[in-house]
C-alpha cells in the first residue's frame, strides 16, 4: 500500500480524511454558486417570459430526460454502496461497482448526445441553426441558450466524474484503499453525488414546465 | 458475498428517489396552475436533500461539515434574495419622467 502513513501534517488517517472532506465541501460550495448563477438568470428570464419558457420546455425530450435522471440516481446509489464496501475492506467488489457507476455515466452522456442530435434536427440550437415559428421565438431561443449552456456544463462535470470513477476503480482493484485509508473514493463519491444533485434541479427546471397545458 | 449486499438505508433511499422521480413527472402533467412549478421545485429539493443526507452521508457528519455544505446554498440564497428583491419590485417603482 503506497499510502500506509498519513501525510506528515496529520496525526492519523481519520484527521486527514476529515480535512480532505472539508476541502471537498468548500469546492462543492463554489460549484453551487457556479450553477446557481446560471439558474438565477434562468429564473429572471422565466419571470419575464413565463409562456415562452413553458412552450420551449415542451420541446425538450422528457422521456430521455426522465431515463437519464433514473440513470444518474442509480449510479449515485451504486457509488454510495461501493464507498461503504471500501470502508469494509472489500475493495475488489467495490472496484466492480465503481466501473458500473462509470458505465452508467457513459450511458447518460450517450442519451444526452441522442437528445442534442434530435434538437439539432428540430433546429433548436441557438447560434447554429435556430428556427422557431411563433410569437415566443425570442423566449424559446433564450430558453434553449440556457438549456445548452447548463446541460453542457453539467455534461462536462459528468465527463470529469467518469474519469475520476475510472481512476478510483483501477486503484480499488489494486487494493490501494482500506478501512483506514479511503479518502479518494469518498471524495470522488461526493463529487459524483453532487453532479447528480445538480441534475435533479436541472431536470425540474428544463423538462417539467409547461407539460400540463 | 452476503456482507457485500448494499446497506438497507441506501436501497430505501434509492427506491425513494425513483418514486419521487415518478411522482414529479406525473404531477407535471396535472393541470395545477402555479402549483405545478412549486411541486416540481419542492420535490427536487426533497430529492436533493435525500442525496445529500444519505448518499453524501451528511446526516452522519459533525456540524462543522454540515455548515460548510450549507454555506454555498446560504450565499446562493443571498444572491437570489438581493436580485429578486430588486427585480420583482421594479413594477412598483416606475422610472420618474426626466427632470427638465
Amino acid at each position: 500500500m503506497p499510502d500506509a502513513h498519513p501525510a506528515e501534517q496529520f496525526s492519523d488517517f481519520e484527521q486527514q480524511q476529515d480535512a480532505a472532506e472539508l476541502g471537498m465541501w468548500v469546492f462543492l460550495g463554489s460549484e453551487v454558486l457556479l450553477f446557481g448563477a446560471l439558474l438565477l438568470g434562468y429564473f429572471v428570464y422565466r419571470c419575464d417570459y413565463p409562456e415562452g419558457f413553458a412552450e420551449a420546455a415542451r420541446h425538450t425530450k422528457i422521456l430521455i430526460g426522465t431515463i437519464n435522471t433514473a440513470v444518474l440516481l442509480t449510479s449515485s446509489f451504486v457509488v454510495a454502496w461501493a464507498v461503504t464496501l471500501v470502508k469494509l475492506n472489500a475493495s475488489r467488489f467495490a472496484a466492480i461497482l465503481f466501473w458500473i457507476a462509470a458505465a452508467l455515466g457513459v450511458a447518460f452522456l450517450i442519451l444526452k448526445g441522442v437528445e442534442y442530435h434530435d434538437e439539432f434536427d428540430e433546429r433548436l440550437v441557438p447560434g447554429l441553426n435556430f428556427h422557431f415559428e411563433g410569437a415566443s421565438h425570442d423566449a424559446v431561443r433564450l430558453f434553449f441558450s440556457y438549456y445548452f449552456i447548463a446541460t453542457g456544463l453539467h455534461a462536462l462535470h459528468i465527463t470529469i466524474g467518469i474519469v475520476a470513477l475510472a481512476v478510483i476503480a483501477t486503484r480499488a482493484r489494486r487494493d490501494d484503499y482500506s478501512s483506514a485509508y479511503h479518502a479518494p473514493p469518498v471524495l470522488a463519491g461526493l463529487y459524483w453525488h453532487f453532479v447528480d444533485l445538480i441534475w435533479i434541479f436541472l431536470f425540474a427546471l428544463i423538462y417539467l414546465p409547461g407539460r400540463a397545458t | 458475498m452476503r456482507a457485500h449486499l448494499p446497506p438497507r438505508h441506501l436501497v430505501l433511499s434509492w427506491l425513494g428517489l425513483l418514486a419521487l422521480l415518478a411522482l414529479t413527472v406525473t404531477l407535471a402533467y396535472q393541470p395545477l396552475g402555479a402549483f405545478n412549478s412549486v411541486a416540481a421545485l419542492c420535490i427536487a429539493t426533497l430529492k436533493a436533500s435525500l442525496v445529500a443526507a444519505v448518499f453524501m452521508e451528511l446526516s452522519e457528519r459533525r456540524s462543522l461539515t454540515i455548515s460548510l455544505a450549507a454555506a454555498g446554498f446560504f450565499w446562493l440564497g443571498i444572491m437570489f434574495w438581493l436580485v429578486f428583491s430588486d427585480y420583482l419590485t421594479r413594477p412598483n417603482f416606475p422610472p420618474s419622467p426626466p427632470q427638465l
